[in-house]
């Protein structure tokens, strides 16, 4: 979360949360005051950087008086308001959303996917061995990085961080429609004829491993992506003189992949090309 | 912004369409082939002024489209310099249209209507013969492509056509740029009369006029059609002899407060499918500090089986244009867009028309009818997805986004168009604000019944003697509309409120036609289509076709939808020669998705996508 700059204090909202009163500053989502709670509702297309899209509808809970369910990740709590988030109508569309997620797209590599279809009990094979999928081969465009849509989730993410709320380059964005709808250049392109400037901002969001590193696709393919062995060192990258932190996750003495974090509260998260992918020189042992 | 392109040159023609559109470039920053040096020593354009030209891309990709039949890179390449967008955001926005294509095809394409109506007196056979003359939907076949659409808008003449051609107006004429292309509606539609037709555009036999739709017409009792099929469409002065205008100077006289208490007075409530009430919604948005304010009318119809906007639009151009620049004056906007279905060539032309000749005469421009009050119409035509017409898609459309709805809250209101209040109203609706001033929002209310006011346009098609536009009093029953239609003899089902709506039976014509009295039978009036099937039907074949509408026009954005509505039919498929234990599974499959995208989906395109399906099981017993 950014720092915050100096200003009057929030005012409080009042509204009752699963029978609790609670009591939020104004603005906050019904997700935020699910978390303050320690309330463990799962996301997809949330990201803590980046304004909600409210795509993926997992997070939706039961706000009483209202027609449909609303996304906890975008509306915003109000005074007087009733929320209900574990009812067997917001635990049934989780679960189907889960499942039509699960059924089209490879959820292999989306961090708790295996935890949350267990937890509200989806079944994705109950659409038949015929259910239509994305079916999409990974782009390698590069080195640095790959485009696996066949896990993709359709968050909007990498198209937020990479034009208008970040990146400002505007190299990728949603085509198409419907189930057809993909993530896309120009005419798709690949990546190096396309406005991509190699900041890997949309890797940063992904949150499906759809988007990845070339050094963790490989891994992977090869069988020896091995997450647990990693180390994660944040530091600060040598390039330039803004000063970014850089996260190196390494394994076996190798930097696989690089992150920033989040909280800093100049770059959120940001870096260009240099801090992201320019690390082989510091592990150039000749 | 890094603006990168591939180098892809337009060819002359594409470059004359968007410059007929947008004026010469004014720079090589904008695309002009040549560099002067103040280019190299000055840099134009930039985000921000991009950003006030945004809104320009939907029409420059229609001048190419309409111009050359499809949309090249160098094109595209062409308009995202002029307007300073990025490739990837145009090229994502000219694929979410299905009029639009990004590659090659003949400028001739058919569009064969295979929608409920249509599927109900014979596209399927047209189909079939158009398979065996010119080979499957999507073959090139000398200079024409003909494709399976959905609902025309047109089903009172079903199975019906429309050609597009790219490129000309009549035969033999060189267009020098613009909008120029050439159209031609063929329904009722058989396979010879559409070869000679796709042949020939500008041969094709004229249209009918569009109080051919209107059984009733010329009838004295009418209230909203009383123009159509006696007052020339295309005349101003016939239409100011017949009373036009009236409403207009009632507005000024009554101030905009006032206009907008006869509305509330009326009871008017929208006729776009969300029955909302009309003064709420002016008087919310006329509240807001934050301006300018915005009006938008609602003309995209396409919800399937739905065609009264286009025959109040062809038939009576003139009455749309007082009534926005009314709605106009009364929610305090100086502009009004007319966001036009693109599938209505003639309604497009009747109101550019219509548009012109009010400017002409100062009924629009800097100072309406010397009243002190600026009010200008824009007309934006649709280039195929019926999501726009969601009231918050169609902002994004306009805006020159893909037609993705937004979130709601903040509501139109307050965040419209360009994040401004504005207030969003169907054709239907507007055109009632006429007679409410003529008469008095106490008169008007007098018709009807309960909190159902005045009149109510009905779309009947389908297995009827008549089909057309009705127009009755509010508490008509489903008997009465039908009897003036001529219902089929084997009735099996009517279809209240379109592919949205709901299935019911033979045995349930004493419902009410109003907003209450169809939402206490547990179905809804919805856009007010009545769609009659006999027994000749086969009723699983109708639900896939809804069901494929659905997965077609999914705008994608949100997983219960996007996913749903192809498991939804994946399903129907399964069980489309099936019933009883042998559908049991299916169906209880479909209930739990359907459950899904009604809770959760964003908009109401998902919310709605399982409710004729279920109202078919439940209700007809489909298939038990
Ligand atoms: C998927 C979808 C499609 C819609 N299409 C139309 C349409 O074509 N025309 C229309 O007037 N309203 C349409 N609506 C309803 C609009 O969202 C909105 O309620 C209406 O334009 C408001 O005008 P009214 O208050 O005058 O009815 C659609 C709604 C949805 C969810
Ligand atoms: S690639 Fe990743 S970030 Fe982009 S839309 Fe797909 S899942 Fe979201
Ligand atoms: S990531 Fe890029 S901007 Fe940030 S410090 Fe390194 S070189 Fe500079
Ligand atoms: S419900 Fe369907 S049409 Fe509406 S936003 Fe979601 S995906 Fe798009
Ligand atoms: S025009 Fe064919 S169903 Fe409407």
């Amino acid at each position: 979360m950014t720092a915050v700059p100096l200003r009057l204090p929030r005012r409080l909202v009042e509204f009752t949360l699963d029978g609790q009163e609670t009591r939020v500053p104004e603005g906050s989502t019904i997700l935020d005051a699910c978390r303050a709670a320690g309330k463990d509702i799962p996301t997809l297309c949330q990201g803590d950087t980046l304004t909600p899209k409210n795509a993926c509808r997992v997070c939706v809970v039961e706000v009483e008086g209202a027609r449909t369910l609303a996304p906890a990740c975008s509306r915003r709590a109000e005074a007087g308001m009733t929320v209900l988030t574990d009812t067997e109508r917001a635990r049934h569309s989780r679960k189907v959303v889960l499942e039509l997620l699960a059924s089209s797209t490879d959820l292999s590599t989306t961090p708790r996917a295996a935890e949350w279809l267990k937890e509200y009990e989806a079944k994705p094979d109950r659409f038949g061995p015929d259910a239509a999928r994305v079916n999409e081969e990974p782009k390698v465009d590069n080195d640095l990085y790959v485009r696996d849509y066949d896990k993709c989730v359709l968050c909007y993410k990498c198209v937020d961080a990479c034009g208008e709320q970040w990146q400002n380059t505007f190299a990728i964005a949603v085509a198409g429609r419907g189930f057809d709808a993909r993530i896309s250049t120009e005419h798709d392109a690949p990546l190096t004829d396309s406005a991509c400037v190699y900041c890997g901002n949309c890797i940063e969001v992904c949150p499906t491993g759809a988007l990845s590193f070339k050094s963790e696709f490989d891994m992977r393919a090869a069988g020896t992506w091995d997450e647990p062995a990693q180390t994660e060192t944040t530091t600060v990258c040598a390039y330039c003189g803004v000063g970014c932190n850089v996260t190196l996750h390494v394994q076996d003495n190798e930097i696989v992949k690089v992150t920033s974090p989040h909280d800093n509260p100049v770059t959120h998260g940001n870096l260009c090309i240099k801090g992201r992918f320019g690390f082989q020189h510091v592990q150039n042992r000749v | 912004m890094d603006l990168r392109f591939t180098g892809a040159a337009p060819s002359d023609a594409e470059r004359a369409a968007v410059d007929a559109l947008l004026g010469p470039p004014p720079s090589g920053w904008e695309g002009a082939a040549e560099r002067t040096d103040g280019d190299l020593r000055w840099a134009t354009g930039g985000a921000s002024a991009a950003k006030d030209r945004r809104d320009q891309l939907l029409p420059a990709l229609h001048a190419v489209n309409d111009r050359v039949g499809w949309i090249s890179e160098g094109a595209l390449d062409y308009i995202c310099r002029r307007l300073t967008v990025a490739p990837a955001e145009a090229y994502g926005v000219a694929t979410f249209y299905s009029l639009f294509s990004v590659k090659p095809r003949p400028a001739k394409v058919l569009h064969v209507c295979t929608d409920l109506a249509c599927a109900a007196r014979g596209a399927g056979a047209l189909c079939g013969d158009l398979r065996s003359e010119f080979g499957e939907p999507g073959t090139p076949v000398e200079g024409a492509v003909w494709q399976e659409s959905p609902c025309l808008g047109l089903c009172e003449r079903a199975p019906a056509a429309l050609l597009l051609r790219a490129g000309g107006g009549p035969a033999g004429e060189q267009p020098t740029g613009g909008t120029s292309r050439c159209s031609a509606v063929i329904a009722p539609a058989t396979a010879p009369a559409l070869a000679a037709a796709t042949r020939s555009p500008a041969t094709a036999p004229a249209e009918p006029p569009a109080a051919a739709a209107v059984p009733q017409a010329g009838d004295p009792s009418l209230v909203l059609l009383k123009r159509v099929g006696t007052v020339d469409p295309a005349s101003l002065d016939d239409y100011r002899a017949a009373g036009g205008y009236t409403a207009l100077r009632r507005a000024f006289a009554l101030g905009p407060a006032g206009v907008i208490r006869e509305v509330l007075d009326a009871g008017l409530v929208g006729r776009g499918g969300a029955a909302f009430p009309t003064g709420r919604k002016w008087q919310a948005t006329a509240q807001q500090a934050d301006g300018p304010h915005y009006l938008v009318c609602n003309a995209d119809e396409s919800e399937p089986g739905t065609f009264k906007d286009r025959v109040l639009m062809e038939g009576d151009p003139f009455a749309l244009i007082e009534a926005m620049t009314v709605a106009g004056y009364a929610i305090g906007a100086e502009r009004g867009y007319l966001y036009l279905r693109g599938e209505y060539p003639r309604a497009y032309e009747r109101l550019s028309n219509a548009l012109s000749a009010a400017r002409a005469r100062g009924l629009l421009g800097a100072d309406v009818l010397g009243q002190g009050y600026a009010f200008d119409i824009e007309i934006r035509r649709g280039a195929g997805a019926y999501i726009c017409g969601e009231e918050t898609a169609i902002f994004n459309s306009i805006e020159g986004q893909r037609g993705e709805p937004r979130s709601k809250p903040p509501f139109p209101v307050e965040k419209g168009l360009f994040g401004k209040p504005t207030a969003v109203n169907n054709v239907e609706t507007l055109v009632n604000v006429l007679p409410i001033l003529e008469r008095g929002g106490a008169a008007f209310a007098a018709t009807g019944s309960g909190s159902s006011t005045g009149t109510k346009l009905f779309c009947v098609s389908g297995q009827v003697a008549r089909p057309g536009i009705y127009e009755l009093p509010f508490g008509a029953n489903l008997r009465d509309l039908l009897g003036l239609a001529g219902p089929a003899e084997n009735l099996r089902a009517v279809l209240l409120g379109g592919a949205a709506g709901g299935f019911v039976r033979p045995d349930e014509l004493d419902i009410p036609l109003t907003f209450e009295g169809t939402r206490a039978a547990g179905t809804t009036l919805g856009s007010g289509v009545v769609l009659v099937l006999d027994d000749s039907v086969e009723l699983p074949r109708i639900l896939l076709r809804i069901a494929e509408f659905f997965r077609d026009e999914s705008c994608g954005q949100c997983v219960p939808c996007r996913v749903g509505t192809v498991r939804q039919e994946e399903a129907l498929h399964r069980i489309v020669d099936r019933t009883g234990a042998g559908a049991a599974e299916d169906i209880a499959l479909m209930r739990e998705v359907g459950q899904a995208m009604r809770d959760a989906s964003i908009c109401g395109l998902g919310q709605t996508a399982w409710n004729a399906v279920e109202s078919a099981i439940d209700r007809l017993g489909v298939y038990k």
